[in-house]
C-alpha cells in the first residue's frame, strides 16, 4: 500500500520536474518577445495609467509632475470641448463607416468572387487602398476634395464646394476617404467567408426555386456572420487608430471639427507639451478598446481564439 | 461526390438568365471598381503629365515625361529616405522572424506553467496597437537615449502577437511526429527548429512578412514623432513634410511624383503578386 502511495508520488514528483523544465525551456523561448511586450506595451498601459493623475505639463517642468488624482478626467468629461468633439467625431465615424464598409465589402466580395471578365482587375481595384499609406490618401483625396481645380470641382465646375474647410462637410469628406481605404480590406474577409461555405447549400435552395435575395439572406448572409463579427472589431478599432490623414488634410480642422481622440493625443502631447492630460486621454482610448475587444471575445465563438 | 455537386453547380450558375436586376447590380459594381481605381489613374497620370498640363485633367496626347519626378527627386533627399524605410522594414522582420518562431513554437508544442496568463498577455498587443501607445513609448524611446535612430521607430515592433499567433496556427498543422524523428536522430532543439520547423515554415514567414512589410512601410505616426532628423527621415514622413511645403502652390504635378515614390514599391510587388498578398492579409488578425 505505502509502496503504491510511495510510486505515485514518485511518479507525480517525475512528472512535476519534467513540467518545470519544459516551463523553464518555453519561457526562455518566448523571453524575447516577453520583453519587448513588456518594454512596449505593458508597461506604457501602466504609465498612462499612473501619469494621467498628475498634473505634468508645461507649468511643472520645474517642480516636476504634481499628483492630482482625477482631475485630469474631470476637466476631460466636464470642461474640454474638444475632447467632447473628438470623442463624438470618433463615435460618428465608428457608427458610418463600420456598417457602410461591411455592406459595401460583402457586396465586393461577391462580386469578385462571381465576375468573369476582368477579375484581376475588380480585385485589384478593391484591394489596392489598404496598401496605401493614410498620408499618401490623404494627398490624394486632398487633390479630389480642393475647391475650383480639385477633382470635384473640375469634373462638376463648382467652386464653392469647400469640403475640407467647412464643418458641416469635413467629417463626411474624410469618412468616404476611410470607407474607400478599408472597404477592400475587410472584403478579403469576406472572399475567404464565402469560399467556406459549402457550395451544396446553394444548390439545394435552387433546387427549391428560390431567387437571389432570397438565397442572400438565408444562406449568404448568416453564413458570414461570424466573418462580419470579427471585421466589425478590426473596422471599429481603426476608427480609433486611423488618424494620419488629419496631419495632411485638416490637422483636426477647422475648429476641431475633424479632430479625433488620438489625433488630440498627438496634439496634447507634441504641440502643447500637456502630458497629464495626453496620458488621460490615452487612457480613454485604452478603455474604449478593451471594452470592443471583451464584446469581441464574448460574442465570438472561442474556438477561433484558441483553435 | 462534393465534386459532382460542385461542378453541377457551377453548370446551374452558367444556366442562370441574366435578369435586369442582375444587370443593373453588375453594372453598378463595374462603375464602382472603376471608380475605385480612378484615384490611382489620376496620381499616375499626374506624375508623368508635362507640368503645364498638371491641372487640364482631361487634356489627351501628352507625351509621359520623368522630369517631375528628376525634380522632385533633387528637392528633399528621396533616397535616404528610401534606404531608411528599407532599413527599418528588413530591421523589423528580422527581429520578428526570430521572436515570432521561438514564442509560436512555445505556444503549439510545449505545456507549461502559466501558459494561458502569457497568451492573454499576448493578446494585448493586438488589440491595444502601439499607434494608440505613442506618448508612453515615445518617453521610453527618449529614455533609452533613442530618438532620431532608425532603432528607436523599430523597437516597439520587435515583437509580434499577430506573428506569433499565425506561427504558432501553423506549426500545429505540422505533424508532431517529424520532430519527434529528428530528437531520436539527436538533433537538438535549434537544429529541430532551423531544419524540421523553418522550411515548412517558410509560406508563413511569407505571409507574415508581407502583411508586417506594408505595416511598417506605411506607418506614419510614430516614426513622425520619434524622428526629427530630416537625413533620418522614412518615406511617409517625407512624403508628408514635402507634401505640406508644397500645397500651398498647389503643385499637383510635385505632390504626385512624390506620392507615387512613396507607394510604388508595395504596389509594384502588388501586382505581381496579388494572390500571395490578398491571401496574407486574409489570416492577418487572429483568426
Amino acid at each position: 500500500m505505502t509502496a503504491i502511495v510511495n510510486d505515485r508520488s514518485a511518479a507525480l514528483a517525475r512528472e512535476r520536474r519534467r513540467m518545470w523544465r519544459t516551463t523553464r525551456l518555453a519561457w526562455m523561448l518566448l523571453l524575447p518577445s516577453f520583453i519587448f511586450l513588456a518594454m512596449f506595451t505593458f508597461y506604457p498601459i501602466g504609465y498612462s495609467i499612473w501619469n494621467s493623475l498628475y498634473k505634468d505639463n508645461n507649468a511643472t517642468i520645474r517642480t516636476g509632475p504634481v499628483y492630482i488624482g482625477l482631475k485630469n478626467y474631470i476637466t476631460l468629461f466636464t470642461k474640454d470641448q474638444i475632447f467632447k468633439q473628438a470623442f463624438i467625431n470618433n463615435v460618428i465615424v465608428a457608427v458610418v463607416t463600420v456598417p457602410i464598409s461591411l455592406g459595401l465589402a460583402i457586396m465586393m466580395a461577391i462580386f469578385a468572387n462571381k465576375v468573369k471578365i476582368g477579375k484581376g482587375l475588380v480585385r485589384v481595384s478593391f484591394f489596392y487602398p489598404t496598401l496605401l499609406p493614410m498620408v499618401a490618401v490623404a494627398n490624394i483625396w486632398l487633390f479630389i476634395y480642393t475647391p475650383g481645380y480639385g477633382m470635384l470641382g473640375y469634373i462638376f465646375n463648382n467652386n464653392t464646394w469647400h469640403f475640407l474647410t467647412d464643418p458641416d462637410a469635413v467629417l463626411w469628406a474624410l469618412i468616404v476617404m476611410m470607407i474607400w481605404k478599408q472597404a477592400g480590406y475587410v472584403m478579403i474577409f469576406y472572399i475567404s467567408g464565402l469560399q467556406n461555405i459549402n457550395p451544396e447549400l446553394y444548390e439545394a435552395a435552387t433546387i427549391d426555386g428560390a431567387n437571389g435575395t432570397q438565397i442572400f439572406w438565408r444562406i449568404t448572409w448568416p453564413m458570414l456572420m461570424p466573418t462580419t463579427l470579427y471585421v466589425m472589431i478590426i473596422t471599429m478599432t481603426n476608427a480609433f487608430k486611423l488618424v494620419d490623414h488629419l496631419y495632411i488634410l485638416t490637422k483636426g480642422g477647422p475648429g476641431n471639427a475633424s479632430n479625433m481622440l488620438l489625433f488630440y493625443v498627438y496634439q496634447k502631447a507634441f504641440d502643447q507639451t500637456n502630458y497629464g492630460m495626453a496620458s488621460a486621454i490615452t487612457v480613454v482610448v485604452i478603455v474604449l478598446l478593451l471594452i470592443l475587444t471583451c464584446v469581441q471575445f464574448f460574442t465570438q465563438d472561442k474556438r477561433t481564439f484558441y483553435a | 461526390m462534393t465534386a459532382i455537386s460542385a461542378k453541377q453547380h457551377r453548370e446551374k450558375k452558367a444556366a442562370w438568365k441574366m435578369t435586369p436586376g442582375k444587370f443593373l447590380l453588375y453594372f453598378f459594381m463595374y462603375t464602382f471598381a472603376i471608380l475605385c481605381l480612378i484615384p490611382l489613374v489620376w496620381l499616375v497620370r499626374t506624375a508623368f503629365v508635362p507640368k503645364e498640363l498638371e491641372l487640364k485633367m482631361l487634356a489627351v496626347g501628352w507625351v509621359p515625361t520623368f522630369s517631375n519626378i528628376t525634380r522632385i527627386w533633387s528637392m528633399a533627399p528621396w533616397g535616404n529616405y528610401y534606404i531608411n524605410t528599407l532599413i527599418l522594414v528588413a530591421g523589423v522582420l528580422a527581429s520578428q522572424f526570430v521572436t515570432i518562431t521561438m514564442a509560436g513554437y512555445a505556444f503549439a508544442r510545449l505545456n507549461f506553467y502559466g501558459k494561458n496568463t502569457l497568451f492573454i498577455l499576448f493578446l494585448t498587443q493586438i488589440m491595444i496597437a502601439a499607434d494608440v501607445l505613442i506618448l508612453p513609448n515615445y518617453m521610453t524611446i527618449t529614455r533609452l537615449g533613442l530618438n532620431d535612430t532608425l532603432l528607436g521607430a523599430m523597437m516597439p515592433f520587435f515583437a509580434s502577437a499577430m506573428g506569433t499567433f499565425l506561427m504558432r496556427q501553423t506549426i500545429k498543422t505540422i505533424p508532431y511526429e517529424l520532430e519527434e524523428a529528428a530528437k531520436i536522430d539527436g538533433c537538438n532543439l535549434f537544429r529541430t527548429i532551423t531544419q524540421i520547423y523553418l522550411p515548412l515554415l517558410v509560406p508563413c514567414y511569407i505571409a507574415h512578412g508581407l502583411i508586417a512589410a506594408s505595416y511598417q512601410w506605411n506607418n506614419f505616426l510614430w516614426p513622425l514623432i520619434v524622428i526629427n532628423k530630416p537625413a533620418k527621415r522614412l518615406l511617409t514622413v517625407g512624403l508628408a513634410i514635402f507634401a505640406q511645403a508644397s500645397e500651398i502652390g498647389a503643385l499637383w504635378s510635385d505632390t504626385c511624383a512624390a506620392t507615387l515614390l512613396t507607394v510604388a514599391p508595395l504596389l509594384i510587388l502588388f501586382f505581381f503578386f496579388q494572390k500571395r498578398f490578398i491571401e496574407s492579409f486574409a489570416h492577418s488578425g487572429i483568426k
